[in-house]
């Protein structure tokens, strides 16, 4: 037994490479899967040239049109779209395949995976978001500037983190096959119930006052301050739920994977 | 395509390093079961080693430990002289496992870019594609490929990174004849080169062709570990390595204790009408039994195969 010819490659592929490809061929997987780019782009849209366009009445709360309201409720919905079925289906689907299992055992960087996933979930939410805006632009009267924008596309993609997270908690827990269905039971009423589908003005008292438990509502709200909206409440308080969000999932994650790990 | 049927053993070089190993690993799931009971085994740079046993047997997670995928509750695994865990140790490993679905909306040579893209000093995209049978295949969806074709892809993404250390697991499902011999002789190739081999199948004809060195587990135990011809001789009852063990199956008057009191005589079985034999010295048995026996008819002999042998040592006492 020579141990001295038994080295490890000094040289390593450069990670910055790597992470790139991944990111890059991600994106091109999700652009082609038309279940997913079609459906996490064209509900959105849909939803708010009828919500936000077609039954604008021209009201103002707090400010600022519905259109504009609603600009931002979809362009948040979008966001959780693309993160919740990009990350929660997405990876249920590659751990139940085996898929996972094969990028494990090779040498790529385990965050690389999670990364990819990531930035083409926050690049689909960029593309909902720029949608949207040219909507309501042409079609809803918004009037918003290059700086509002910026900032939208901004807190969108930061946005996208607290719901990847979420995504991943479900892939770890959910069964493949259900993991569409979950997906869209937890998406739709945290949506309805967090103002994104209508302004929270409209829904009934009690629900207004139900709506800071989710996650939606406060991401919601955030992107409402780009507007100078008055009843955005403080922005302080919508980060640090947001964030508070983002840990409990990723520690529920962090869990999961463990035990997943010890009965593997 | 004789050449390709060749046992490989004869080219096997005597003095090999140590690639990989698992030395006195227990491993034990959370939910008690014990997959792996103080197991070790070792592999040698360019050998092809089939691992073999029934399901369950702790075979895959013999496997998984040494790609690092799971961590053993006592003892240790190493490739390389590294822990397998850690990423850098993988990046002289390929690997191929039971993979259902690949994200089925990339073309292949996207696929293969990816993983050519994990390593240092990848395999030349030619010679890749060259090697796994994938020509004109290149710029089709994974998802478009049949169940043989996606195999191939698998493979090519095993040996991307030009690896000195593979991990096969049942390589050649689904594949046809003409796709399982071009990789029978790739993998043969491969261990020319000095890389290293670890093979987990079904196909007892495979690790037959293909292996330098076959192990047995079963229960999470090695129950066997040597070249095929040893192993065979193994399974048919006789400790003594390299001697010209056969099975005599013939129609015979003569009882099973008679036939037992023979010298050299092992095992001796009834099937139907058939008496079955195992003898280290079937000349000498035959010509005792064509002596007592004037009728005895249907006489065949035969080698042991290696079939016979896995159902003989992993049958659960």
């Amino acid at each position: 037994m020579s141990a001295a010819i038994i080295t490890l490659p000094t040289a390593r592929p450069s990670s910055i490479g790597i992470f790139s490809r991944e990111v890059r061929y991600e994106f091109v997987r999700a652009l082609r899967t038309r279940a997913y780019s079609l459906s996490v782009i064209c509900f959105p849209v849909v939803f708010y040239l009828f919500f936000g366009i077609l039954m604008n009445r021209n009201e103002n709360f707090h400010g600022i049109s519905v259109s504009t309201n609603m600009l931002a409720g979809y362009a948040v919905f979008g966001a959780i779209g693309a993160s919740l079925f990009g990350i929660g289906v997405g990876v249920a689907g590659d751990l139940s395949a085996g898929w996972l299992e094969l990028k494990r055992a090779s040498p790529m960087p385990p965050l690389a995976y999670l990364l990819a996933k990531c930035c083409t979930a926050m690049g689909f939410a960029t593309i909902i978001v720029t949608l949207l805006t040219f909507m309501g632009i042409f079609f809803g009267g918004v009037h918003i500037n290059l700086a509002e924008y910026l900032r939208m596309v901004a807190l969108i993609i930061v946005g996208c983190i607290p719901f990847a997270c979420l995504g991943l908690l479900l892939a770890l827990l959910a069964p493949f096959n259900a993991a569409p269905g979950i997906a869209n039971m937890i998406y739709l009423p945290m949506s309805f119930l967090g103002g994104l589908w209508m302004p929270i003005e409209i829904l009934p008292k009690f629900l207004q006052k139900l709506a800071p438990i989710f996650p939606t509502y406060h991401l919601k709200q955030l992107m409402l301050g780009v507007f100078n909206y008055s009843g955005a409440g403080r922005t302080s308080t919508h980060w640090l739920a947001l964030f508070a969000f983002t840990v409990i999932m990723l520690s529920c994650a962090g869990y999961a994977f463990r035990r997943r790990e010890q009965n593997s | 395509m004789t050449e390709l049927l060749e046992a490989p053993a004869a080219t096997q070089p005597q003095t090999a390093e140590t690639v990989a190993s698992l030395a006195a690993v227990t491993k034990r799931y959370s939910n008690g079961v014990v997959a792996l009971d103080d197991l070790s085994l070792e592999l040698h740079r360019g050998q092809i080693v089939a691992l073999l046993g029934p399901n369950g047997a702790g075979k895959s997670t013999a496997v998984r430990l040494l790609m690092g995928l799971s961590s053993p509750t006592s003892g240790e695994a190493r490739i390389f002289g590294a822990d397998p865990r850690n990423t850098a140790a993988r990046l002289r490993t390929g690997v191929m496992l039971q993979v259902g679905r690949a994200p089925e909306m990339l073309r292949v040579r996207e696929h293969i870019a990816i993983f050519r893209g994990y390593y240092p000093r990848p395999m030349a995209y030619a010679d890749l594609i060259k090697a796994a049978g994938l020509e004109g295949l290149e710029n089709r969806m994974f998802g478009e490929l049949s169940g043989g074709q996606k195999q191939r892809v698998f493979f090519a993404l095993a040996l991307a990174g030009d690896p000195d250390l593979i991990f096969l697991d049942e390589p050649t499902v689904g594949l046809d004849i003409e796709a399982r011999r071009l990789m029978w002789a790739q993998i043969r190739s491969l261990a020319a080169r000095g890389k290293t081999v670890l093979l987990t199948t079904h196909y007892l004809d495979e690790a037959d062709a293909l292996a330098h060195r076959i192990i047995v587990i079963n229960q999470g135990r090695v129950v066997c570990e040597g070249t095929p011809a040893e192993v065979k001789s193994f399974g048919a009852g006789v400790s003594s390595a390299g001697s010209a063990v056969k099975i005599i199956r013939c129609v015979t008057t003569l009882t099973v204790e008679h036939l037992l009191k023979m010298p050299s005589v092992s095992s001796v079985a009834n099937e139907d009408a058939l008496t079955v034999i195992t003898t280290a010295q079937p000349e000498a048995t035959l010509r005792e039994m064509l002596a007592l026996d004037q009728d005895l008819h249907s006489l065949e002999v035969q080698s042991p195969a290696l079939e016979d042998a896995f159902l003989a040592l992993t049958k659960s006492n």
